[in-house]
């Protein structure tokens, strides 16, 4: 390959970023471009149909859908309440009699001389969208939603759990290659982001929910405490309609792993502020990363564009991200063009990475990252 | 528009450039005419643009080709256009195709009234057009009607094939699935603002209905029936009217698939059904069943050609990158471990696995890392051909006539296709069998995986470049078949195994070879060994085999078969492990006999 693609997370203190923010279906957007939003206010609205109920009626009331239509008391686009009758028949003996009830309130949506069969749609329900991040709306799409823009520190993570939120941060921990245990998680930290150092266990994960705490950041947690959180183990990276009670997002990946010490300065040095976070994660088709979202307190969006990489120099700060030195951070200190043949006999790309101990190491190209953002 | 029209014509194509856009790389190819033959010469690859912030899958075409000019030193590209047709020798191309899996593939609904009959015909039409199946649902699926509804309105398919019912039969059960599919009014999975495709291929009386029922809810397309009578499917009308909306619809909301269209001489392909070409007609053309497999990251693809009845298959959550998580999830983790030559804890190697996961881009760089994930593939692998297998299968439904011999051994309608003994070659492809550091290593991970039974040649895919070939063969034939015998295809050689059971150390099978050069060799293969000859790729040698007693090549037990086996650049494996593969359970003797059969076969590198 002429050019090495190393995907790499942005750990920055100032950026601007935008967020789209769409409706699933058609709806209708409540906010204006230019307009100044909160992270918890509605920039747009929908309404989603609600359930549908079909019914047989032809062959509850045991006649032939043809016949069904002289049974009915209610006709297409009639509103019915719950229990209401929606046919019956006049046999000669009461005792005979056939009503049917609607299992719903809701209308009549339709009814098929073919199959019998009666749809009872449940009345709509309004779905909200919220901006997710302080800042301002800079453009709308008409019916489908609005971009926000905002001026933030920025952390992505490498897979988070859950959706968004948002919560002031407190960082429980003396250092990034603390764990957090549970005695490090009070009462305080309801509703806040809690930053984390190398590990979460599953019972600080319990504790972290008995507190209801907003969100964790740390560095690694071990997949079975994954496994027991969610209830099963996770096949495909798509994340973030997880319900576990919290907004998880590990920086470095499973196991026990310190934070990179840039990225908790970062968030130590935001303690105190508001940060909108996210957990989705998706690897596969488009990639998507956790991240967390700390809007700058002044809020003037400034047009400072993001730099365009172009692929990994000398003295660029990595993380290696495979085995058997998964987790260590260090810089790039040789960058071979050359292919290497590597213990398994591939022969690949590699570079050299020098440790803060001044020991190298050898690694290739495809697994390391580069630890992004100025 | 048809699909075969805006074919334009490339017969006289010298010149081919063909791209594959796969959900995280763009591969380019390519293939030049040098002499009489077509070849393929360069190859360049570039990260898939499908997603923000390009948004624009032409953007990682271009990069890929430009990575051709760069190694070929031929102009292509003029800015943002490929300059066609030829100029000069050192100018443009003949042609540009491509196939496509970027965003994450062709994904759709399939609807039928019964779930093993009009269900699967519908499913394997899909499935046989390239497309990945979330959901098949039926009348009889035993899930409530408010149930299906929900499930309709939550999936996001980019289409939805509507089968059920033979021509002339009972249309309620159909018309009542069309009224079920409009009351959830399905919405796709890109853009907000279109109309689904919805392709009705059932039975034809009910047409009327259907198209009252669904015309104003969906983009709708009537086709023939593709289950006219219970004991016939008829596939493909339903198969190129997918492709047709895969252009016309899908592909359109695709970001910069517009432009993809405009730039290419051919339509666009999905990457499977490429593939799914390819495969085809190479069992045609040398009269052959085969499997074919393309282990990607994200799925697994499997392919067959039995007696002439193609079938493919897609396994849509095992893959050896953003689903490994997931092969362990469906094996277990004592089924991957049962390959791993050493021990390893748990906890170890499940954080190992998901971190693979959420860093897909990783190769291993160390011995065992590369060996858990070959175990992990051989089981991938393993568990998408069991897939395959329940959905290869005759038509189930169909009447059968007896005659008093099938008192005692009936068969009932609908077996698998699959016979691993009428098997004559396994195809694999895919970056882990592709790119695995010994050819041997690609080959024993799909024995292991395949268990493959008698006599069966395999072979890999150099480079991964069958999707290029699949859709090339619409245009040229020979261009597609010239490269594939000699840049694509790489075969490893013929594995031998007999069928049965024995005590390690115990006579399986007294093998009797004539080699190329005439020599003849006599070899007594054990129960418990594998061994390795060397058997270059064009040589063929023959081989007399005298199973044991109780042990079958395929003609019965302890009935001699001789056979012509090709070679490869593996050689010829004779495998005495005994079929079904059984391995010990004490986790010391496995890793021991694990141990052997590496070394014996010199699968990786003694460790210094």
């Amino acid at each position: 390959m002429a050019h090495s693609y190393t995907p790499g997370l942005t750990v920055t203190e100032q950026t601007v970023i935008h967020r789209r923010r769409m409706l699933p279906l058609p709806g209708k957007v409540v906010v204006a471009v230019g307009d100044r939003v909160r992270s918890d206010q509605v920039v747009a609205k929908a309404e989603l149909p609600g359930k549908v109920f079909p019914i047989n009626l032809a062959n509850q009331l045991s006649v032939t859908p043809g016949e069904m239509k002289g049974y009915l008391t209610k006709r297409e686009g009639d509103a019915v309440a719950k229990d209401e009758i929606l046919a019956e028949n006049n046999p000669l003996i009461k005792w005979f009699k056939t009503e049917i009830r609607s299992p719903v309130s809701g209308t009549i949506e339709s009814i098929s001389s073919v199959t019998g069969q009666v749809l009872l749609r449940e009345p709509p329900r309004v779905l909200e969208l919220l901006a997710y991040v302080d800042g301002t709306i800079t453009d709308t799409i008409p019916q489908q939603g609005v971009v926000v823009e905002t001026t933030c520190s920025l952390v992505q993570g490498i897979f988070g759990i859950g959706g968004e939120t948002s919560g002031d941060i407190v960082v429980a921990v003396q250092a990034p290659d603390d764990p957090l245990t549970a005695n490090h998680l009070t009462s305080a930290m309801k509703g806040k982001v809690v930053v984390g150092g190398s590990f979460l266990s599953a019972e600080t994960m319990k504790q972290a929910k008995a507190v209801g705490v907003a969100g964790l950041v740390v560095g690694g947690i071990h997949d079975e405490d994954l496994r027991a959180l969610l209830g099963y183990d996770l096949g495909v990276a798509i994340t973030g309609t997880e319900q576990v009670g919290f907004t998880l997002i590990l920086t470095e990946g499973f196991g026990t792993i310190p934070m990179a010490a840039k990225t908790f300065t970062l968030l130590s040095s935001h303690a105190g502020q508001k940060a909108s976070i996210s957990g989705a994660t998706q690897i596969r088709a488009g990639v998507i990363r956790p991240e967390i979202i700390i809007p700058q307190r002044d809020g003037q969006p400034k047009t400072a564009g993001q730099s365009q990489r172009e692929g990994i120099r000398l003295g660029d700060p990595v993380r290696i991200i495979r085995d058997p030195m998964f987790g260590r951070i260090g810089e790039v200190s040789a960058l071979p063009s050359e292919l290497t043949k590597i213990p398994t006999e591939s022969e690949v790309r590699v570079l050299e990475v020098k440790f803060a101990d001044g020991k190298t190491a050898v690694i290739p190209r495809t697994n390391i990252e580069v630890i992004e953002g100025a | 528009m048809a699909h075969h029209e805006s074919a334009k014509v490339a017969n006289s194509s010298n010149v081919i450039v063909a791209t594959d856009c796969g959900s995280t790389t763009t591969k380019a190819i390519l293939i030049e005419k040098v002499g009489d033959t077509y070849r393929q010469t360069y190859r360049g690859e570039a990260p898939t643009t499908v997603e923000a912030p390009f948004e624009d899958v032409t953007r990682g075409v271009l990069n890929a080709i430009a990575e051709i000019e760069e190694l070929s030193g031929r102009k292509i590209l003029d800015g943002d256009q490929i300059i066609t047709p030829c100029r000069d020798d050192k100018t443009g191309v003949d042609i540009y195709i491509s196939t496509s899996s970027a965003g994450g593939g062709l994904q759709m609904m399939v609807t039928g009234v019964v779930q093993n009959m009009t269900g699967e015909s519908a499913q394997r039409a899909a499935l046989g057009a390239g497309a990945i199946v979330i959901d098949v649902l039926a009348a009889n699926d035993g899930r409530l009607p408010h149930e299906k509804i929900e499930r309709i309105r939550t999936m996001r398919p980019d289409m939805i094939l509507m089968a059920g019912g033979t021509d002339g039969g009972a249309v309620n059960h159909v018309v009542e699935m069309a009224e079920y599919v409009a009351a959830a009014e399905p919405r796709p999975r890109f853009g907000v603002t279109y109309k689904l495709p919805l392709i009705y291929a059932g039975n034809k009386e009910a047409q009327p209905q259907v198209r009252k029922i669904l015309e104003e809810k969906s983009a709708l397309v009537l086709t023939d029936n593709i289950r006219p009578v219970l004991e016939r499917e008829n596939l493909a009308p339903a198969r190129n009217k997918i492709h047709d909306l895969f252009l016309e619809h899908v592909m359109q909301q695709a970001p910069g698939y517009k432009k993809l269209m405009e730039m290419a001489g051919a339509p666009i392909m999905p990457t499977p059904a490429a593939v799914g070409l390819i495969m085809e007609a190479i069992a045609k053309r040398e009269h052959l069943n085969l499997i074919g497999v393309d282990i990607g990251g994200a799925t697994t693809d499997v392919f067959s050609v039995f007696e002439g009845v193609f079938n493919r298959t897609v396994s849509a959550n095992l893959g050896m990158s953003y689903s490994v998580s997931n092969v362990l999830a469906e094996a277990g983790l004592a089924n991957i471990m049962r390959w791993v030559p050493f021990t390893i804890d748990e906890q170890t190697l499940r954080n190992r696995i998901k971190n693979k996961m959420i860093r897909p881009t990783t190769i291993p760089q160390t011995l065992d890392e590369l060996q858990i994930e070959q175990a992990i593939a051989r089981e991938a692998l393993r568990l998408a051909l069991i897939h395959h297998k329940s959905l290869a299968t005759g038509l189930k439904g169909v009447q059968q006539e007896r005659t008093i011999s099938d008192v005692f051994e009936q068969q009932a309608s609908g077996q698998s296709l699959i016979d691993m003994l009428k098997l004559d070659l396994i195809v694999g492809s895919g970056g882990i069998l592709s790119h695995a550091p010994r050819r041997i290593q690609s080959m024993l991970m799909m024995v292991d995986a395949y268990e493959p039974m008698g006599c069966t040649r395999l072979s890999v895919d150099s480079i991964f470049m069958m999707p290029h070939l699949g859709v090339l063969s619409t245009i040229n034939e020979k261009a597609a078949t010239d490269v594939f015998v000699r840049d694509c295809m790489v075969y490893l050689g013929t594995c031998v195994a007999p069928i049965g059971q024995g005590k390690d150390g115990e006579v399986c099978a007294d093998i009797e070879t004539t080699w190329p050069d005439g020599k003849l060799t006599k070899e007594q293969l054990k129960f418990g060994e594998l061994k390795l000859f060397p058997l270059e790729g064009e040589q063929k040698a023959t081989i007399k085999v005298q199973p044991a007693k109780g042990v079958n090549m395929g003609a019965g037990a302890g009935v001699a078969v001789t056979k012509e086996v090709h070679g490869g650049v593996v050689g010829l494996l004779l495998d005495g492990r005994g079929r079904p593969l059984k391995l010990p359970a004490e986790q010391q003797a496995r890793v021991a006999s694990l141990t052997k059969w590496f070394d014996a076969v010199g699968l990786y590198p003694k460790e210094s």
